[in-house]
């Protein structure tokens, strides 16, 4: 079989219809994701059990199911109940772009709140005390000593949870979203060459890949200015 | 007896506290008044980082009395962080905050907790790095510094706060030989200024010159307390004398 360059170059263009749907999926996920993080971060360090565990329990269950399936429970399964239809956020569960970026959400923002506990406890000890003896109350700690130092640590794996968000987002595409995935299939089923039009969907995402690990390489270097000389 | 309350800045009542089985501090009675320096010295494992630490409630004490400056150290939040605030620290591994410049490292609690303004927090910053010697530092983070630079920032970030009392935990333990005197040379300026300190150390000549009394601990309890001179050349636990002569043989 031959690879028909010219159908990777001619598809690109249209493939990248998907790309909007694909950003929005992205970055609307990864700012609610990380807002819930931190909520279960706060309340996995609260050192109260009843805020602890129920954040560890949630933790572990998205942690412990494939998206794919957390998807599908919320796009097939939720409908199903009268009282989600008659709820207010039947608007939004209604819609698959709704429902994925629901699913995506509440699956990073487990992660996320697990990689912001890991920079949390890497804050030295020492530290929150040179806090303590200056007087600084538990809040202003937490937010002029510990979080800065947190982020910085986290911002690793954190670029690692953004990147592998960016392709869960194709996954939207298994409940009729045309996002890049979604657009890659319906070309596929109009020129029947699913070799061609995946690896220049394949492409595109390394393409996307590159410029975030890039920004999240020069975030770091800027958090990280004061610790080599 | 209310003058003397007044005069007393610290009192320790039959303080004891342990960590497991392990008893750091048992029934320890010490008060410090206005204006006193106290060098505290013993073998490691002793409690006298323990002790200068419930000071200021960062291990709390089991049981007994802790009262700095007349109010009792309790559960109650807001207290603790009022006394915080009075009482300075100085630590033996600096723990400068790495993210902030020296003069920020200054400036944060100045703002957050005497509420100063961003003008007025880096005057009086600037101030107490000039009284350190090394107001030229002022925009550099702290790893770009030297051990003793370090810990003159750090003794400089206490002093801002204007403590009643500052507490000194084995400050120049961490240091290369070469930078211990300029830190020890700005702690006997404090000393001769009239500022009431706790210092556990084991720089004997700093104890010998600036200390009114030296307290010796061993196994969680003060053996002995005495001025310098009783101390050194008139120790009466067999327990001072066996350390005495193990410190200053060299």
């Amino acid at each position: 079989m031959n690879l028909q360059i010219y159908l990777i170059l001619e598809s690109i263009p249209k493939m990248l219809t998907g790309l909007g749907v694909t950003l929005q999926l992205l970055f609307l996920s990864a700012v609610l994701g990380l807002s819930l993080g931190i909520f279960l971060l706060l309340m996995r360090i609260s050192g109260r059990w009843y805020l602890s565990l129920p954040a560890f329990i949630y933790i572990y269950f998205f942690r412990g199911t494939p998206i794919l399936v957390q998807i599908f429970v919320i796009y097939h399964g939720f409908p199903q109940f009268e009282f989600i239809r008659d709820s207010v956020f039947w608007p939004i569960l209604r819609e698959p772009f709704g429902c994925a970026t629901l699913a995506l959400t509440l699956n990073t923002g487990a992660y996320v709140s697990e990689i912001l506990r890991g920079g949390y406890l890497g804050v030295q000890r020492e530290l929150h005390e040179a806090g303590m003896a200056l007087g600084l109350s538990k809040l202003h700690r937490f937010v002029y000593v510990t979080t800065p130092i947190a982020v910085r640590i986290a911002i690793p794996a954190y670029s690692n949870d953004f990147i592998s968000l960016l392709k869960a987002t194709s996954l939207a595409s298994t409940i009729t979203l045309l996002d890049m995935t979604g657009a890659s299939r319906t070309i596929v089923a109009e020129t029947f060459a699913p070799y061609e039009i995946f690896i220049s969907a394949a492409i595109i995402y390394m393409v996307m890949t590159f410029f975030i690990q890039r920004g999240f390489g020069r975030f770091e270097k800027y958090m990280s200015r004061y610790v080599k000389p | 007896m209310k003058d003397n309350d007044n005069e007393a800045k610290i009192i320790l009542q039959d303080v004891c506290k342990s960590f497991g089985d392990f008893q750091a501090l048992n029934n320890i009675n010490l008060q410090v008044n206005k204006g006193e320096k106290i060098v505290v010295c013993g073998p490691s494992g002793s409690g006298k980082s323990t002790m200068i630490r419930c000071i200021n409630r960062l291990e709390e004490h089991d049981s007994g009395k802790i009262i700095i400056s007349g109010r009792e150290l309790t559960n109650e939040v807001k207290d603790i962080d009022a006394v915080r605030s009075e009482v300075g620290m100085v630590f033996q591994n600096f723990n400068l905050f790495p993210h902030l410049t020296v003069i920020n490292n200054l400036m944060l609690a100045l703002k957050l907790v005497r509420k100063m303004n961003k003008s007025k927090a880096r005057e009086v910053a600037m101030g107490f790095l000039e009284r350190v010697q090394i107001p030229e530092q002022a925009d550099k983070y702290p790893i770009q510094l030297s051990g003793g630079q370090q810990q003159r920032v750090a003794i400089a970030r206490a002093l801002c706060m204007n403590p009643e009392v500052m507490l000194f935990d084995e400050p120049t333990s961490a240091l290369d030989p070469e930078m211990i005197s300029e830190v020890l040379d700005v702690m006997i300026d404090l000393a001769n200024e009239g500022l009431t300190m706790i210092c556990v150390t084991h720089e004997m000549g700093f104890a010998r010159s600036v200390a009114d009394s030296i307290v010796f601990m061993d196994s969680g309890e003060i053996v002995e307390m005495k001025p310098p001179d009783e101390f050194f050349n008139n120790p009466e636990s067999k327990r001072t004398k066996a350390f005495l002569s193990q410190i200053l043989s060299h």
